[in-house]
């Protein structure tokens, strides 16, 4: 079996090491970052932290050397998608390409290019420390289903979650993978941005009761758009909310979407909020909190151009 | 009206004493010694959209200032609650007129003393180019009505001595429809620019893709509406158009909860955002998205400590 991993940033990192490590799986890494693909192809691409992993991918920068490809799993930041689905859709004419990415809408735009894909969320979390080197925070679970306008043959959906899970990241087949999905969207767009437009960790967010409140409508806004396309979320996204809040888990942690504003980079918000929207809106649910959150952090993004 | 005793000397009580010096006798109370000490010598130069030296009386200390016609509290909203504190048992045969954003000033003010009270909102600006020099930026009214003890002759009456130093003034019968005009304008603008640190500028009149931030502002425009109406407050201007027409003055404008958060400094967010939420709420209007703002403003506050 052969996988591309596009976009080695965190996250593609974390399944490009692991899925390398097994026998029958040739893996590619493709990435926009000569310094980081250099680095893979010199020693390896390290994972340190919540597992210790030295893998050995072939890394590429160069769309033409990642050859037909049985799988692509889609890693970018999600305003990366189309240009990088655009350049690797050669090698997937014959194969299946899964999102592992956050927000939602990234499945329609990888329909624009390939004929089956998949529909996935994934848990686990880490940061590129430099190259060829990543953190791995946090362990968790993936689910992958078919992207019901332009599926991939579940067969091939069960091969892949197999491979992961054999590979360490525990991985499930399902007929419907939009409850996971929908739960992690909701939650990090009720939470990022708050914390990007206030500068607080997610555990000072949840701890004050005004700011935990708009939370909670943020959260029930995305719900109710959920419900309306007959979603059922696997599990309640406060509870995944309150969880994190706790001093243990990620009570200091800055959401990534934070991250992104202090270094001035741009945010996953027309992935987050204006996903949940624009969803809401073909369903005819009012969002009206999530369009204010949307429009607040593109107004972020818009100071840094002053 | 001769003797006017501008109490506060940022940059509004400094554009006020400084041209009002030119047609009554002006003192000023100062909060540090070291400032009336520096205006007392040198006098307060106005540059800009005028260009003159005036002398004043300047004192820190309110007993050893001359008596006074009219005293103007000109500190931001945050410092009202001292500087009126400071003013109990003086100039006892004194109108005092409040300048100060939001609502309530004239509240504050009146607890400490039993003066008549003239309610004041200034749409003028300068900016402080230290203690003894501040520059007229922004030459739009200062509007003047009755409060307490006072009647719509007294509020013309000070609007025509302001008028008369060269600062625009006018008098009306009933404050309310311009207050809230500005109420509803200063709550909107500067609650989305301390959030996104943009100055106030064309980004908030765009209304042509989803995320436009122009949707944002007008949304919550048409909140404060609402809460005007059911106050049985006809606004005297459409805060929508003061908003539009001034993002097209041609230059930015940075408003003062913008230039807070960036010192971090605290702001007015509860004089403004919080008293038209508290109002809307007393009223029965729900107004979610003023709610979120002044709650996501507050957590940016507390966000200055870590």
């Amino acid at each position: 079996m052969k996988i591309c991993v596009v976009g080695c940033g965190a996250v593609g990192s974390l399944f490009a090491a692991n899925l390398s490590l097994l026998d029958d799986v040739e893996v590619v890494a493709f990435d926009l970052s000569q310094p980081h693909v250099d680095a893979i192809n010199a020693g390896g691409l390290r994972l340190s932290g919540a597992g210790d992993v030295v893998g050995h991918p072939r890394a590429t920068s160069d769309p033409s050397e990642i050859g037909a490809c049985d799988f692509g799993i889609v890693a970018t930041k999600a305003m990366h998608t189309d240009a990088a689905i655009a350049a690797t859709a050669g090698s997937f004419s014959g194969g299946c390409v899964a999102t592992v990415q956050n927000g939602i809408g990234n499945e329609e735009v990888l329909a624009g290019h390939v004929e089956r894909v998949i529909r996935g969320t994934t848990f686990p979390a880490g940061k590129l420390l430099e190259p060829g080197h990543v953190q791995w925070d946090v362990k968790g679970d993936t689910t992958l289903g078919p992207f019901e306008p332009s599926p991939a043959p579940f067969a091939a959906i069960e091969q892949l979650a197999d491979a992961c899970t054999r590979a360490g990241l525990p991985t499930a087949a399902v007929a419907d993978a939009r409850g996971p999905q929908w739960r992690k969207v909701i939650f990090n767009a009720a939470t990022n941005p708050v914390g990007a437009l206030t500068g607080l960790t997610h555990g000072r967010v949840c701890e004050r009761p005004d700011l935990r409140a708009l939370v909670t409508g943020l959260v029930d806004e995305g719900k109710a758009v959920a419900a309306a396309q007959g979603i059922e979320l696997d599990s309640d996204p406060e509870a995944l909310i309150d969880h994190a809040a706790k001093p243990e888990v990620a009570y200091g942690h800055k959401a990534s979407m934070l991250q992104d504003v202090e270094a001035r980079r741009s945010t996953e918000i027309d992935y987050l909020n204006g996903g949940i929207v624009r969803f809401g809106r073909e369903h005819d649910v009012p969002t009206p909190l999530n369009e204010a959150i949307w429009a607040l952090v593109k107004g972020v993004e818009q100071s840094w151009q002053q | 009206m001769t003797r006017v005793c501008v109490a506060g000397a940022g940059a509004i009580g400094s554009l006020l004493a400084g041209h009002l010096a030119r047609v009554a006798d002006v003192s000023v109370l100062t909060r540090r010694p070291e400032h009336a000490a520096a205006l007392e010598r040198a006098g307060l130069r106005v540059s800009g959209r005028s260009d003159f030296t005036a002398r004043v009386a300047a004192s820190d200390d309110p007993a050893s200032l001359p008596p006074a016609d009219l005293v103007i509290l000109a500190c931001k909203g945050t410092d009202l609650e001292t500087l009126s504190s400071r003013l109990e048992g003086h100039f006892p045969s004194a109108t005092v007129m409040t300048v100060q954003n939001g609502l309530g000033a004239e509240e504050i003010a009146g607890a400490h003393g039993d003066w008549p009270l003239l309610s004041a909102v200034t749409f003028m600006s300068g900016t402080r180019h230290g203690d003894t020099h501040v520059e007229y930026v922004l030459d739009t009214a200062t509007w003047i009505g009755p409060y307490r003890g006072t009647t719509g002759d007294d509020a013309r009456s000070a609007a025509s001595l302001i008028a008369s130093s060269g600062l625009a003034a006018e008098g009306f019968d009933d404050l309310r429809p311009a207050q809230w005009s500005k109420l509803i304008f200063n709550a909107t603008v500067n609650g989305v620019a301390a959030l996104t640190e943009l100055p106030h500028d064309f980004h908030f009149a765009e209304v042509d893709d989803d995320a436009a931030l122009g949707l944002l502002v007008r949304d919550l425009v048409d909140e404060g509406k609402a809460t005007a109406a059911a106050a049985g407050v006809a606004l005297r201007e459409d805060p929508w158009e003061m908003n539009v027409l001034a993002t097209r003055r041609g230059h930015r404008h940075f408003p003062s909860m913008l230039e807070d958060v960036k010192a971090k400094r605290p702001t007015e967010v509860e004089l403004i955002n919080g008293s038209l939420v508290r109002e809307a709420r007393r009223l029965g209007v729900s107004v979610p998205l003023h709610t979120a703002i002044y709650r996501l403003v507050k957590a940016k506050e507390a966000s200055y400590t870590s």
